[in-house]
């Protein structure tokens, strides 16, 4: 390796930036192709219900109408999950909440596939329908589903590292919390689109606004019954995803079903309204939780207790239950800990990953509740944290292996740059601060679907006039993955990352990445090619080192040459040295791959949490708080990011700053709010009602990159994408708290709650707004795992029966 | 892509041609100005025309002379009239804070003005509001938010219409029968369907703004977010002075009923009173007990309601800070 | 279900004079991205809630979801596939791809043109004027600090002055 960078670290423009900045860059609805037919979904209005009929008669014979299709046209069920294989392109028998999709015309143009989609006649016979997680607890039936964890119940979950009731008295205090966290939605600017091609030779194409073509390539293969050879599903760059566009979705199914039957490309692009039927959002997830601390600050034992709003549907429910249980160990030390998951089926669109996957309620819930235990113990909470941090290169209780660890040091810039010191409990009534840290996780150490194979390659070609192609399934979401991929490839050898062409995301032409979710492209995707670029390194440096007449090893790359690092005038151009080695060995391509290494626990749910490494945030929220309104203003937002390594410093500072646009939205205004008097509906599908913060409402960030580079990360990267968002929503809780004394326990924090609060606290009563009650659950009796300390070997102990 | 549906499309040049296109086209027509609330509810099928008759074409409707504003004027152009920014700085401001610079280059004052009743069962597509068997104000019986009412609780959404009636402006009309002068109070009535007593064939042509003489006025709203969203509360507060005594006053309220909402219990209470904070506390208290928003807009609609005093209280407080830095600077 | 005959209009779009012909009740958004195919005017919900679709007609900045073909007979259209001239871009398009003010994309087209627009009357704006400027365009993944930096830096560059950017936008502190 170059002793000095040229590339890695530096704030470059990514490579695909003049094509974004020109309007040149094709999204999937940019695509249109001759003889092209339109798709729309006709889509449940009743949250639930039985179908019992469904008439298509007119909606076929309509002019311009050449195919309607029906559930039982698509009778495969899919999911993302191999556990929660529980959608249907087309609902069958049952739709389970309104925008559940029961038929799909493909038509000459739009209006006339939204005509005749409006002439199908469905006949419902609605069933008892369920607007929320509570009410799915008290719910046994009707099931929404037949399988699950009994009743309602998706899943439960109910894991303990150590005996946490007996850690937990052992603290000098014991502080018992509750806590609820809205759903949200991802809202990416491009509503979702897929272009599907049928050939004559029985070969199926997707263009498709994903995040996961990989995952999409296998549910078509499974639905569609076709080999997976002959299905090619491309990516097309996402116009913003956050995660609502890593599923499979029955709209890709529905077009390509369609193209094969009619045999014409066929286009759906979703309407804005339809995008928040796809959801996959934050789940509304109400949270208990209890700590025992020691005067000093530190936990003896901690039990949390989660209550996720599933929806309609499993996704990666049963991943984002284990999320909202998996993190809280990452950050400060919990000897002992137990944790208890529950995800009800409801009758709303289904819940998902959105960035922070399942671990923004918890930390939000975590962060605020140590806010007062620092205050009830008289310790600053930037101490508090402090003395209580996971060590690096540490196992937790629930054995999540932490490499690096930077959050002391982000810790200490926020602390320093807010003046923090000067203004906490120090601010004028309606001035507060509050700080809050998090941790997540860079990229899932266990695919979705169980497998020994790498989780990224990468396949490198070198070509003899001096240019490099990367082909990576990996896919670009406007988070930069293409360009980190031309990055590391030009650094290791040597060449301007410009001169790299890199293709992503296409199943025919690239090797598999399983895609732009969990934070994972950076560090898998990168080490796969830095692996793949090693290689060629290797191949090429070999022949150059023969013609030159030195050792191998004395080669350096850099700058469009090879040479030698102790004489650089002596050296070739990388073409030339490409041409040595091509003559030599025929075609310069190498391939890299990159698995993460295995887990430590070793018990039934150890899947969820572990990670090659983990990122830490630290921030301080300035809030003004309008006493008399309870309107609740972010002026300035400081965040410290420990990101392992910076790839390219501006692509991270820029993921910071919209995790935290992203955070602002969901601490103050974001919510997927129903309607549930009348019929479960979704009360504001729209970009107008939901409200997304503008350039008016968006904070000013100031934002510290903590460099602690990590041995599983290329270069030591680590991820940026998620975990900034995390601190957000309890900094601002925590600031609104020393701004005007009353603590809002759940987001969005709406000017009504705050008020409510104050109200409470003027008439002497609890100034608190937030859920008073956590619904009896029957939790399963309790994996027990021994911890690291207790002599445990990361296995559940051996259940005693009686 | 949410699109229009199908309609004949004319640009008439006077006004007189406007009118008889409309005449030739029959009931099923409608006139469009900036198109900005018309096309957006046509998307969504709330109002389907088979005739759109654009003003934009008329250069009447374009002219402004001292108090007399033509409505096709965008808020763009009407929010940065300089002799506004003065004597009629509560109608600039006003024209300023609706929705976002993009839809202010386009919509109109008249657009603004006449804007269709909003609420959250009804700004929805077609499909959304076949789901809950839809609603009074279009397609079904019932009004959602009052099932038990026999009207439609739909909400004024404008934020030029209260300042409009605080000040006591004007509107021009011209229809068939000729022309008429109505007081913008008595332009709007308290039902979300027949919101405006305008008659469809007529065309709001300009507005006429009272002579500056001792009055003065603002406007302050409520919503979400500094950009895009309708008012939850507008606030239009004017006075007229004598001194540092209100010889007059009238409170319009926006965003809480069908109709701008004049509440002349709080103008009695500042009636020949000088503006302290006892008579604002009043006058407030006096705007809140009739300030009665549905659950059909943005936000918890008891804290909509609590607002209402909170913002009458400051849109009054500035009037006051007005007239006190006016009286120093005249003295 | 056949579409009503179609009619003509005159238009310069990105200075060049163009006629094209669509239905009547087509948007200029429609009639860009299917008739003119000019796929750079993006759309993010149709209903004028989003800013994403902004082209400048007659230079000043609309939404094209809500601006009927047909109204635009005889004007001027820009869209971001006029603002590179002679395979060169435009200041605001070099600022935006150094700085990484696009991140997926899909808002950016807007942004520019919004961008541009504001320069046009006000060449050395303040932040707010910048944030009061754009306060109509969501964008979902840059928190518009990056646009910001973007706009001002442009700015500094077409007043001729040598400017670079902030090294704390690009390196943090």
């Amino acid at each position: 390796m170059a002793d000095k960078r040229r590339v890695i670290g530096k704030a470059l423009r990514k490579v695909d930036a003049t094509a974004k900045v020109t309007g040149a860059t094709k999204f999937a609805d940019d695509l249109a192709f001759p003889r092209m037919l339109f798709c729309k979904l006709l889509r449940s209005t009743q949250p639930h219900a039985r179908i019992v009929s469904i008439d298509t008669t007119a909606a076929a014979q309509l002019a311009g109408v050449h195919a309607v299709l029906v559930g039982r046209d698509l009778p495969i069920p899919f999911g993302i999950l191999p556990v929660s294989q529980d959608e249907h392109a087309l609902c069958i028998d049952k739709v389970r909440f309104i925008g559940d999709p029961v038929g799909a015309v493909a038509a000459t143009s739009e209006e006339a596939a939204t005509a005749a989609s409006d002439l199908i006649r469905v006949e419902y016979e609605p069933l008892k329908s369920i607007a929320s997680a509570e009410e799915a607890v008290e719910t046994a039936e009707p099931r929404i589903h037949d399988y699950g964890d009994g009743g309602n119940f998706h899943k439960l979950v109910d894991l303990e590292f150590g005996d946490a009731d007996a850690g937990i008295a052992e603290g000098d205090i014991v502080r018992e919390d509750l806590f609820f966290f809205e759903g949200s939605t991802h809202l990416p600017m491009e509503q979702h689109a897929a272009v599907a091609m049928w050939s004559p030779d029985q070969k199926l194409t997707l263009w498709t606004s994903t995040q996961t073509p990989h995952y999409v390539h296998r549910a078509l293969a499974k639905v569609l019954e076709l080999p997976a050879a002959r299905i090619r599903v491309i990516a097309t760059p996402n116009g913003g995803g956050f995660g609502g566009k890593s599923d499979p979705f029955n709209h890709e199914i529905a077009v390509a079903k369609l193209a094969m039957t009619t045999g014409r490309p066929v286009k759906i692009t979703l309407t804005r309204e339809e995008v928040f039927y796809c959801h996959r959002g934050r789940h509304p997830t109400l949270m208990w939780v209890r700590t025992g601390v020691k005067k000093d600050g530190s936990i003896t034992g901690m039990h949390f207790r989660s209550l996720l709003d599933g929806g309609a549907y499993g996704s990666y429910g049963v991943a984002s239950t284990y999320y909202t249980g998996a993190l809280q160990t990452v950050t400060y030390n919990v000897p002992r800990y137990h944790f208890q998951g529950a995800r009800a089926f409801t009758n709303k669109a289904p819940c998902g990953p959105k960035r922070g996957h399942g671990t923004p309620q918890p930390r939000f819930a975590l962060e605020v509740h140590l806010d007062k235990i620092a205050e009830q113990l008289g310790i600053d909470p930037a101490e508090l944290r402090l003395k209580t941090l996971v060590p690096a290169n540490s196992l937790t209780a629930n054995y999540l292996r932490v490499g690096s660890m930077g959050l002391g040091k982000c810790i200490a810039k926020v602390v320093d740059g807010s003046g923090w010191k000067k203004q906490f409990r120090k601010l004028p009534r309606g001035r507060g601060v509050g700080l809050a840290c998090s941790s997540y996780i860079s990229g899932a150490g266990l695919p979705i679907y169980w497998n020994n194979m790498p989780h990224s390659g990468v396949q490198l070609k070198c070509d003899r006039g001096g240019g490099v192609t990367v082909f990576c399934g990996s896919t670009e979401i406007g988070q930069g993955s293409d360009s980190i991929l031309a990055y590391i490839v030009a650094e290791v050898l040597g060449v301007d990352p410009f001169d790299v062409a890199v293709v992503t995301g296409d199943t025919d032409l690239t090797p598999v990445d399983l895609g732009s979710y969990s934070s994972r492209v950076t560090l898998m995707s990168g080490n796969a090619a830095l692996q793949a670029a090693e290689r060629a390194r290797q191949i090429i440096g070999l022949h150059a080192a023969k013609q030159l007449d030195i050792p191998a090893d004395r080669l350096a790359f850099a700058d469009g040459r090879v040479y030698d690092a102790e004489d650089p005038k002596r050296g070739m151009t990388f073409a030339d040295a490409v041409q040595w080695a091509e003559a030599a060995e025929g075609t310069v391509g190498t391939v890299g791959s990159y698995t993460p290494p295995m887990s430590a626990g070793r018990y039934r749910g150890a899947g969820v949490g572990p990670s090659p490494a983990y990122s830490y945030s630290a921030c301080v929220a300035e809030v003004d708080v309008d006493p008399e309104t309870g309107i609740v203003r972010v002026p300035t937002i400081w965040i410290a990011h420990d990101v392992g390594r910076s790839i390219n410093s501006a692509a991270v500072i820029g993921q910071v700053e919209g995790s935290i646009y992203m955070g602002l939205g969901e601490a103050l205004m974001e919510e997927m709010a129903y309607r549930g008097d009348l019929k479960v509906v979704h009360k504001i599908p729209s970009l107008l009602e939901y409200k997304s913060p503008t350039t008016l409402e968006m904070c000013d960030v100031i934002t510290y990159l903590v460099e602690d580079p990590d041995p599983n990360g290329p270069f030591g990267a680590k991820e940026v994408g998620q975990g900034p968002l995390l601190p957000v929503m309890p900094a601002v809780a925590n600031a609104v708290y020393d701004a005007v004394g009353v603590r809002i326990d759940e987001v969005p924090i709406t000017p009504d709650k705050v008020l409510k609060a104050l109200r409470a606290k003027a008439k002497g009563e609890e100034g608190r707004y937030g859920p008073t009650t956590f619904p009896d659950i029957p939790w399963p009796e309790p994996t027990r795992v021994p911890t690291p300390w207790e002599g445990g070997d990361g296995k559940a102990a051996e259940r005693v029966h009686a | 892509m949410l699109r229009l549906p199908a309609f004949r499309y004319f640009q008439p040049r006077t006004l007189a041609e406007a009118l008889q296109m409309k005449a030739d086209a029959g009931p099923n027509s409608m006139f469009v100005a900036g198109g900005t609330d018309l096309y957006p509810n046509m998307k969504r099928r709330h109002q389907e025309p088979k005739t759109v008759i654009s003003l934009m074409g008329i250069p009447e409707l374009q002219t402004i002379e001292a108090g007399n504003v033509g409505t096709c004027l965008t808020l763009s152009a009407l929010s940065n009239v300089p002799s506004f920014q003065r004597s009629y700085s509560a109608v600039s401001t006003a024209a300023r804070l609706v929705s976002t610079p993009l839809l202010r280059n386009m919509g109109t004052l008249g657009g603004n003005l006449c804007l269709d009743t909003r609420c959250n069962y009804y700004n929805q597509s077609y499909e959304w509001r076949k789901s809950i068997d839809f609603c009074m104000k279009k397609d079904g019986h019932i009004c959602w938010v009052a099932p038990s009412s026999p009207r439609c609780w739909a909400v004024s959404s404008s934020d030029v219409a209260p300042v409009m009636v605080a000040i006591g402006a004007e509107y021009r009309l011209v229809g068939p029968q000729g022309e008429r002068v109505v007081p913008a109070g008595r332009f709007y009535d308290n039902d979300g369907i027949n919101y405006l007593t305008k008659q469809s064939d007529e065309i709001l042509v300009n507005v006429r703004l009272p002579q500056p003489n001792g009055w003065d006025a603002v406007y302050h709203k409520l919503r979400r977010r500094g950009s895009f969203d309708f008012p939850v509360l507008g606030v239009a507060a004017w006075i007229q002075w004598s001194g540092k005594t209100v010889v007059d006053a009238r409170i319009v309220l926006g965003g809480v009923a069908s109709y701008p909402q004049e509440v002349t219990e709080a103008a009695a209470a500042l009636r020949d009173m000088t503006l302290g904070a006892e008579t604002i506390a009043a006058a407030a208290e006096a705007a809140y007990r009739p300030s009665k928003p549905m659950d059909n807009t943005d936000f918890d609609l008891s804290w909509r309601k609590q607002m209402t005093r909170v913002y009458v209280a400051r849109a009054l407080q500035e009037l006051g800070e007005r007239a006190g830095a006016s009286s120093r600077h005249r003295g | 279900m056949t579409s009503e005959s179609k009619v003509k209009i005159a238009v310069a779009v990105n200075g060049e004079p163009t006629e094209v012909a669509f239905a009547p009740h087509k948007t200029l958004l429609e009639v860009l991205r299917e008739d003119l195919g000019l796929t750079g005017t993006k759309h993010g919900c149709e209903l004028g809630e989003c800013g994403t679709c902004t082209v400048l007609l007659d230079g000043t900045p609309v939404l094209s979801c809500l601006v009927l073909g047909l109204a635009c007979a005889g004007r001027t259209v820009r869209t971001v596939e006029g603002m590179a001239q002679g395979g060169k871009l435009h200041p605001l398009q070099e600022t935006f791809a150094d700085l990484g003010a696009a991140q997926c994309g899909y808002c950016t087209p807007a942004f520019l043109l919004a961008a541009e627009a504001l320069l046009t009357t006000n060449p050395k704006p303040t932040r707010a004027d910048i944030k009061d400027a754009l306060a109509g365009n969501l964008c979902r993944c840059t928190g518009y600090i990056k646009i910001y930096e973007a706009v001002e830096l442009a700015a500094a560059r077409m007043r001729g002055e040598k400017a670079e950017p902030r090294t704390e936008s690009l390196y943090g502190r």
